[in-house]
């Protein structure tokens, strides 16, 4: 009844390829991005940008990335940490040895060369798949975590072994640092998060992105049809080490501001962003979001219901946070393997019908 | 003999003994994966919580104690009483029997007919969830496993060898912790006893059919379910003594399913579908890893033992995609 796709008319080709086709849809998005530009900037605190907001945003370019790779090209990679890892480090090293770079420039370049290096573990892919590919990426996950930690030149020979960021500003504001104010760093990483899940869209729908599904699909049928298996595969790799790689760089220098990497960048973090796409869904651009807000969200919520709630001790709920995330895992694989973002599209399938079912 | 070589020698020893250990872990994996397709990542995990629940049942401990004391404000921890060694044994086997059960009932039956790699990842769903119930039930601190096996150094080794360094230089004698060979005993016998199970029994017979295909064991009357439960609770055996060995060895913590991570590498040299595969990958990959450390690591900084294997199973698989003794993969649009 209120949502519904009937009189709304496409009469030009420009208006049948639009991003949201209806015109509800359009309508509540540039709500919510009005919300999140003009609203939130002015109510936003520390503990929101620092417990919920930021992380959500800057892991959502993560699972943005990882879902260009696994969910649509089909490539399994458990070393996103490994390459948030070359972000971070590109970050500081172009920080501390330009310091006249915008941050801006600074936090793409990074991207680029972590693009750089995801393409040169991307190789292998065009020998190996599946899980013997996922097991390549583990080399690239443990070997770039141990380059960083043992390789003076990285972390400018300080002697914790920690990178930390300078301050750097845009125009005058502050965006890194320990003086940054909230709201700056949630804006930084908000136009970013916003014009790369654009172009990421944008990507996935067009000839690339319809190439990296083909592959995904059945890769030896694609290679037949004339898909080059080389060039897609690559460009998925290049393309996802990129966001991750920007994603790497602002989780170091705007949301935490100093990194041991052994620490930030484990395989813990790498199975984290793995299971953000898988529970939010895989192959979808909504679904990088659902899942990164959803298991960024969650255990915030678990600790202040079970810590501050119920005054249990921390460990407690970090267990039962491991067994609810697994939990979710299965529970999702088995009843929705498409995540999050096929119930949104359920649940807007049946309203656009709704109340009359027939 | 100059003593460089014997250190060589000792590193290669030790490279073996350590070695037969990843073999421990990857066997499991190689189990499940030849009966059902299933990549199973939460084996690593499966040692550990089998090992968990052994310190768990010798030492009495209160399931969730730390869950009810928190919710209830009680103060229990232990029963009170100990359990002999072999006893424990008995009924962390049991868990795992019916953990596989649980597995087979909750997850499996539920996934069939789906891609593996879907697979896959619900198996590192079941490992999370394994990771948090196990310090759950059992508490995350640091335990020490203790059923009464031999550690140490084999003193009898160092002094029958220690005449083959040159005098004065500094030459002790070869060092193998005698645990290493115990475990190197084990993992002989459980090849031998799985290879004659599957050789020579009815059960074995049936798991080499589903193994080699799904379909035609199910029309000749095999039920794949119960072979799955089978499987899983064999996979759950071998994770337990697996976890017996690692955790008499270093302790039984968190660290402990992180060597299931290096049991990949193992799988990926020796190849997915082959036990003696296991084997020969785990030792390669323990014999590669401690020379690399001792002869290049020093150069470049050490601690190299984190990713040598990755590294080498990578280079590895661009020139051989199915492993040492895997299957050809035969690719059919």
């Amino acid at each position: 009844m209120f949502y519904r796709q009937a009189g709304d008319f496409k009469t030009t080709y420009r208006e049948d390829i639009h991003t949201f086709p209806l015109r509800q849809d359009r309508i509540g998005y540039y709500i919510l991005l009005a919300f999140a530009f003009l609203v939130v900037p002015f109510i936003i605190n520390d503990y929101w940008a620092s417990a919920v907001l930021l992380p959500f945003l800057i892991m959502s370019i993560a699972a943005l990335g990882l879902n260009v790779l696994t969910g649509y090209c089909g490539q399994v990679s458990l070393g996103t940490a490994g390459f948030m890892a070359v972000g971070a480090y590109s970050c500081y090293k172009l920080m501390t040895a330009f310091p006249e770079l915008s941050i801006i420039i600074v936090v793409l370049t990074s991207g680029v060369i972590t693009a750089l290096v995801g393409l040169l573990f991307g190789i292998p892919s065009l020998r190996i798949k599946g899980f013997y590919l996922a097991v390549a990426t583990l080399a690239a996950q443990f070997f770039l975590v141990w380059l960083f930690n043992k390789v003076p030149w990285f972390y400018n020979n300080s002697a914790s072994g920690q990178i930390s960021a300078p301050v750097r500003d845009i125009a005058g504001v502050m965006v890194t640092g320990p003086e940054a104010q909230a709201w700056a760093k949630y804006l930084f990483c908000l136009v970013l998060v916003v014009v790369l899940a654009w172009l990421t869209r944008n990507l996935t729908r067009g000839r690339i992105g319809r190439s990296w599904m083909a592959i995904r699909d059945m890769d030896i049928a694609a290679e037949i049809i004339g898909v080059n298996p080389l060039k897609t595969k690559l460009s998925a790799f290049g393309v996802s080490s990129f966001l991750i790689g920007v994603s790497g760089a602002l989780y170091f220098s705007v949301y935490l501001g100093a990194v041991e990497v052994g620490e930030v960048f484990g395989i813990q973090k790498s199975f984290l962003v793995l299971f953000m796409i898988i529970i939010g869904g895989l192959g979808s651009i909504f679904g990088s979001f659902a899942g990164a807000a959803f298991l960024v969200l969650m255990p915030v919520l678990l600790k202040n219901i079970m810590v501050a709630g119920l005054g249990w001790p921390t460990d407690i709920a970090a267990h039962i946070e491991f067994v609810i995330v697994g939990g979710l895992i299965i529970f999702f694989l088995i009843v929705e393997p498409h995540g999050l973002a096929q119930l949104w599209r359920l649940t807007k399938e049946k309203l656009l019908l709704w109340p009359f079912p027939h | 003999m100059s003593a460089n070589f014997l250190y060589t020698i000792e590193v290669i020893l030790n490279g073996l003994m350590a070695g037969v250990m990843y073999s421990l872990v990857a066997l499991g994996f190689v189990l499940i994966f030849k009966a059902s397709g299933i990549f199973n990542y939460a084996q690593g995990v499966m040692a550990l919580f089998a090992a968990m629940t052994l310190v768990g049942i010798q030492q009495g401990q209160v399931p969730f104690a730390h869950l009810i004391n928190a919710a209830f404000g009680t103060k229990i921890h232990h029963f009170g009483w100990t359990v002999p060694a072999l006893m424990a044994i008995l009924l962390t086997l049991v868990v795992m029997i019916l953990f596989a059960i649980l597995v087979e009932r909750i997850v499996l039956k539920h996934l069939v007919n789906q891609e593996p790699i879907i697979l896959f990842m619900a198996t590192i769903g079941l490992a999370y969830f394994m990771e948090g119930m196990g310090d759950l039930m059992w508490g995350s601190e640091l335990k020490t496993l203790d059923i009464g096996l031999p550690s140490g150094g084999s003193l009898w080794l160092e002094e029958a060898t220690v005449g083959w360094g040159a005098e004065g230089s500094g030459f002790y004698g070869l060092f193998i912790d005698k645990l290493d060979i115990v475990a190197t005993g084990v993992a002989l016998a459980l090849v031998i006893s799985l290879t004659l199970f599957s050789q020579y029994t009815k059960t074995g017979r049936a798991l080499r059919a589903v193994a080699d295909d799904h379909q035609a064991a199910l029309s000749v009357g095999i039920s794949l379910r119960k072979i799955w439960v089978i499987v899983w609770a064999i996979a759950g055996f071998v994770a337990m003594v697996a976890g017996i060995m690692w955790g008499a060895k270093s302790g039984v913590q968190f660290s402990l399913s992180l060597i299931a991570l290096k049991a990949l590498p193992v799988l990926i040299l020796g190849g997915f579908t082959s036990i003696p595969g296991a084997i020969i990958g785990g030792l390669i990959i323990g014999v590669g890893e401690k020379l690399f450390e001792f002869s290049i690591g020093p150069m470049i900084g050490g601690a190299t033992e984190n990713w040598f294997a990755y590294v080498l199973a990578l280079v590895f698989l661009i020139f051989r995609p199915q492993g040492l003794f895997g299957d050809k993969i035969i690719e059919r649009v």
